[in-house]
Formats: C-alpha cells, structure tokens, sequence
C-alpha cells in the first residue's frame, strides 16, 4: 500500500452536513470514514422500519 | 414544554422527525457494531425506547443527538450482555471506496469498517460522530456524556491509530473475534459506561 498522502489540500467536497469541526490535517480516510457513514444513509430502508413506524402511533 | 403530555400534532411532528433520522441511526449503530442485521435491530430498539421517552424531548432541539445517545446506551447495554462481537458484515465490506481523486489506492470499505472495529469502543464511536457523523466536538460530547477535551483527545487517538493501520497496511484481520481482544474491550466499555451521561440526565 502506497500511502504518501501527503494531502492537506483536499477541500471536504461539501455534503448537506455541516462540518464544523476544526480538522486541520484530513489524511485521505477520513473521507473514507464519511463515506462508509454515507453509503448506510443511502440505503433503502428496509420494510421492518416502516412497519414498526407505522405501528408507534397505535401503541399509546 | 414540561414533561406533560404531548398534543397529537406534537407527536405527529416527533413521528416525523424520528423517521427522518432512521437512516442516520443505522448508519451510527452499523458504525458501532459492524454487523448490519444486530445494527438494526439496535435501531428499533432505539425507536421504540425513543417513543416511549418522547415527552422528555424538547421540541426544536436535534432529533439526531438525542436519538444518537439511547442508541448508545442501547448499545452499551447489549455489549455488556455480550450480543455483539464485533463482526463486520461481509457484504457491506466487499464494497470498495472509489479512491479520492489524487489518490492511488483506492481505500477498501472493508479495510476501513475493519479498522474502525479495532479500536476501543469509546474512540470508535468519538470518531464515528465526529468523523462520520458530522458532529461537533461540543454535541459529540453531550451525546457521550464527557468534556470536550476528552473527546477532542479520542479522536485524535483514534485518527492516529487509523491513520498508522491504513498507511503501513496492518489492519488486523479478524482479531475482534478472539477473545482476548472482547474482553479487553469489554473491560474498557465499562469505563466509557460509567461517563455516560444519558443515565444521569434520565
């Protein structure tokens, strides 16, 4: 693995997420990082949620 | 705003809100315990504790740190009781990242979710809210019950590891899975337990 990243340069291509964190030095992961989170967002919900959504109401 | 019961438009609108955070939950909890059905399964455990607690949420306040600090004790729990292991969900890590532009390797979904397990649980998951999930070192803190400096010092911590597994290529394979590693993390889960501050607060 070839790991000269010395990047500092990378402006975090902006998502809808405010990043607010004072991260000075963002070595190529990280976004690797937001990726992984991202790519979960992404998904379909499965029907279970919706299900279970659905049913909170009559619980009360 | 007190702890009297919520009008239906109120629960309407926590309804709505709950929704729109689910696929963050998933994300968060895929994050903490790798495996993709135990993270769902956590989340519904989560919406369910979260309706039942829905008068003690102050409208107007972010959904997604409250629901994000249930989760985590959810979690917290069910570790103790030993549901997870930290396994990591194949399909997902069969992924693989498209490389940053610039970059040659492209960084493995796998390699990255597999690095992320190895470390103690506390800097996981400083590292997940504030890496992954946006998070500001102030709200990742309220969220974990602790100082901002505390947190500020596990994600650095937990970049540094990364950083080091990623770059040299030695992220361990399978080492969640021996139990010399678990109980070690369980050992440390009973100090990030006790900081917690959702306990405290409900």
């Amino acid at each position: 693995m070839t790991a000269d990243s010395s990047s500092e340069r990378k402006p975090v291509a902006g998502s809808d997420k405010e990043a607010k964190q004072e991260v000075k030095d963002r070595p190529d992961w990280t976004n690797g990082l937001r990726r992984l989170y991202d790519s979960v967002v992404e998904e379909d919900l499965p029907d279970s949620f919706r299900d279970l959504l659905s049913q909170l109401d009559t619980k009360d | 705003m007190g702890p009297e019961k919520r009008t239906a438009s109120e629960k309407a609108d926590f309804k709505q809100e709950l929704t729109d955070v689910v696929p963050h939950l998933r994300a968060f909890a895929r994050g903490l315990c790798g495996r993709a059905d135990m993270a769902d399964d956590l989340v519904q455990e989560t919406l369910l504790k979260a309706w039942a607690a829905q008068e003690r949420f102050q409208p107007g306040t972010s959904m997604r740190a409250w629901t994000f600090v249930i989760l985590r004790n959810a979690y917290l729990t069910d570790m103790r009781r030993n549901r997870f292991r930290g396994e990591y969900d194949e399909t997902v890590a069969e992924r693989i990242l498209t490389a940053p532009a610039g970059q040659e390797e492209p960084i493995h979904l796998s390699d990255m979710h597999r690095a992320l397990l190895t470390l103690p649980p506390e800097r996981r998951e400083a590292l997940l809210l504030v890496g992954a999930g946006g998070f500001s070192y102030e709200e990742a803190a309220n969220i974990c019950g602790c100082a901002v400096g505390t947190i500020k010092s596990r994600v650095g911590r937990a970049r540094a590891a990364l950083n080091t597994m990623l770059a040299d290529g030695t992220i361990p394979r399978r080492s969640l899975n021996d139990d010399t590693a678990h109980r070690a993390i369980l050992e440390e889960l009973d100090d990030v337990a006790a900081g917690q501050g959702v306990s405290a607060r409900s």
